[in-house]
């Protein structure tokens, strides 16, 4: 065929893909035509994208009821005014993007929220920044959803005042990305989610958790920071998730936990940091778990193994300068072993030097279960008294859970 | 000025002992080996601490009471002198506190420099174990110096009363502060415990440790008095303040005793 017969066939195909590749663009603007962004989105087809020029926007209860790409330019704020929800997505595939969104209604009757999604599906929630909204962005039943690069902060003072920084409930396939969540209740909150991928996420501040994670099976979250907490991180009630690359610090209290493992089974936790904690990881009624190739550093207690807790595995972790290094409050220990680790508190030697410690590590100390016991004895840390105590009790284990050792302790950091 | 004088003769004797630089030299071995094996991290630090809580009380009261015993002539012979008798014990207790005290700080100081780890690890921790070193050394030297001279005429009495009030501070103490968190438990005996652990030097030192290096631990106890003490500016600056207590009171009462002592 000539090149000439085909042009004609290339302008009708032009013709008909036209009317769908073009996208109107409505611009709201405080001295524009339109200076709501409600009546912008009124007035958009689906497919177009309603631009925001800078400015504050007072408004709220925003219904995004079709599919649109909502864009910010410049400081284009949207504000609540304590009034309502701020914007509730109810259409799939929208998109809302460099847009400010502040102030949304507190209350206990409803989850009011800077940004609801509520059964719309593969949304896409970029680089928003959220101030002092009761719920951050809130997420229901929704499928394929992406949240990425959010800013999102509270500073409301009480957990009953305040919601959660982004709040999944009865989700599936979400992607949570880069994030940054403070001065919220929890920071993160899932609730009955299937496969969330959750990472590079920072959450710190929070009046409750960093996240709390519940019935929220298959999920992975890696290289997120979680710090300074009020309770740290509780993880409940899932079966295989797979925790990778974290960082859990400066998590200070009774409560507070670097990460909190309840009714956990078959899951990874590798290749995390738990540094500066009370609790740097907390293990109740959680089984056939993988811990390994983590860093445990000068926390009070590294590991809190509750003796409900069963044939979990700790491989190849580094246990340094904590207080307590593994503290349990029974004298069985159910098939939990603890193989080839860095303990720093080790005191055996290693004769034929192949970096093996020649003599079994017990990391629970004596002490340990003193201060279970009797907590106010916990002033006696690093006495001599204490010291010796532990010496004897290291030599016959009397008090201390007898299988509970490291057959296998390492010479040097493994990591 | 006759007590800087005195001083520099002590400081001299002391050095031709040699002994003083064979303590430094301890402090230097433990702190390079320390340092070696703990990879200059906070396990060096805490485990140089460890050291110093055990040694230095213990070296601190025996010597302070045998140096008194070994310079009796010397100390009467400046006695015959023109010189006031405040001035003379200022001489002489600076004369060993302060190399002792120099001893263990050079000794643990110098790794820290050539093993680079003053850069690498937290400066404020270094400062706070020279420097509570240092207030140990001051401390239990007047603690010698006190039971030197309170049985100046017995030196087996003196250094026994040492020995003995050592592992009474050291080790008897703290049983019977176990003894009774068991025995009283269900009361609410933290303010009771907490004067207690501060009624005892070694415990003191051992609490400020404990404030820097093991804070996560002590915050994840559940009393509200034990948290508003460690959690505050209050827990250091109390302990500081009883530490100086500490400090002063044997040496005021060493002081009078010298004063008054018939020699």
């Amino acid at each position: 065929m000539k090149l000439i017969t085909k042009i004609p066939l290339i302008l009708v195909g032009l013709l008909l893909i036209a009317p769908l590749s073009y996208a109107a663009q409505i611009t709201v603007s405080k001295d524009g035509e339109i200076t709501s962004i409600q009546q912008g989105i009124d007035q958009a087809q689906p497919g177009d994208t309603v631009l925001v020029k800078e400015g504050r926007y007072v408004e709220y209860d925003i219904r995004i009821n079709k599919r649109i790409t909502l864009l910010g330019e410049g400081e284009a704020i949207i504000d609540g005014d304590n009034q309502g929800f701020v914007v509730v997505v109810e259409a799939d595939s929208t998109v809302i993007k460099d847009i400010e969104v502040h102030n949304s209604k507190a209350g206990f009757m409803d989850d009011y929220a800077g940004i609801e999604v509520d059964g719309a599906h593969n949304v896409r929630i970029e680089g928003v920044r959220l101030v002092d909204n009761f719920f951050g962005i809130y997420l229901a039943k929704s499928q394929g959803t992406v949240l990425k690069n959010n800013h999102i902060t509270a500073s409301r003072q009480r957990e009953t005042n305040s919601g959660n920084g982004i709040h999944l409930w009865y989700t599936k396939d979400v992607e949570i990305l880069d994030n940054y969540v403070a001065g919220h209740r929890d920071g993160l909150y899932f609730e009955f989610v299937e496969g969330a991928f959750i990472a590079g996420n920072e959450s710190e501040n929070n009046i409750r958790y960093g996240i709390h994670f519940m019935y929220s099976d298959n999920c992975r979250y890696e290289r997120n920071t979680f710090r300074d907490n009020g309770g740290g991180v509780a993880v409940m009630y899932t079966s295989n998730v797979e925790i990778v690359d974290n960082h859990f610090a400066d998590n200070w209290g009774s409560s507070a936990y670097g990460m909190l493992l309840k009714e956990i089974n078959r899951s990874q936790v590798t290749g995390n940091t738990f540094t500066n904690n009370s609790v740097g990881l907390y293990m109740e009624a959680s089984s056939r778990n993988n811990v390994e190739g983590n860093q445990f550093n000068q926390n009070g207690w590294a590991v809190q193994l509750m003796a409900n807790s069963t044939d979990n595995e700790f491989h190849k972790n580094n246990f340094v300068a904590n207080s307590f290094e593994v503290s349990t409050n029974s004298r069985m220990n159910y098939s939990n072993n603890f193989d080839k680790n860095y303990w720093s508190q080790y005191e055996g030697y290693d004769l034929n030097r192949d970096g093996v410690g020649d003599v079994p590590h017990r990391p629970v100390r004596l002490f340990s279960i003193l201060v279970e016991k009797q907590p106010q004895s916990l002033l006696l840390l690093r006495s001599l008294l204490v010291d010796l105590l532990d010496a004897a009790e290291k030599f016959m284990p009397v008090l201390t859970p007898e299988t509970l050792l490291d057959s296998k302790p390492q010479m040097e950091p493994v990591l | 000025m006759k007590a800087l004088t005195i001083l520099k003769y002590q400081w001299k004797d002391l050095l031709r002992g040699k002994w003083i630089v064979g303590y430094g030299l301890i402090y230097l071995l433990i702190a390079d080996a320390m340092i070696r094996f703990g990879n200059a991290g906070p396990k060096a630090m805490l485990s140089i601490s460890n050291i110093m809580l055990l040694l230095i009380p213990l070296v601190g009261m025996i010597y302070g009471a045998l140096y008194l015993y070994q310079s009796r002539e010397f100390t009467e012979l400046l006695l015959a002198q023109p010189i006031d008798r405040p001035s003379l014990f200022w001489g002489l207790f600076g004369g060993l506190a302060i190399p002792l005290a120099l001893a263990f700080a050079l000794g643990t100081a110098i790794p820290m420099i050539y093993t680079g780890m003053i850069v690498t690890a937290n400066l404020q921790s270094i400062l706070l174990i020279l420097m509570l070193g240092i207030a140990l050394t001051l401390l239990f030297t007047g603690l010698g110096f006190w039971f030197g001279l309170k049985f100046f005429e017995d030196r087996v009495k003196g250094l026994g009363f040492a020995l003995v009030s050592w592992l009474f501070l050291a080790v008897l103490y703290d049983g019977l502060i176990l003894l009774a968190v068991f025995a009283f438990g269900d009361y609410p005996i933290e303010k009771p415990m907490l004067a207690l652990a501060l009624a005892n030097p070694i415990d003191l030192a051992r609490i400020t440790v404990l404030l820097e290096f093991d804070i996560s631990a002590l915050m994840g106890y559940t009393g509200a008095v034990f948290n508003r003490f460690f959690g505050s500016m209050l827990g250091i600056s109390v302990a500081l303040s009883c530490l100086m207590l500490w400090l002063g009171i044997p040496l005021w009462r060493s002081q009078r005793q010298f004063e008054k002592k018939d020699f």
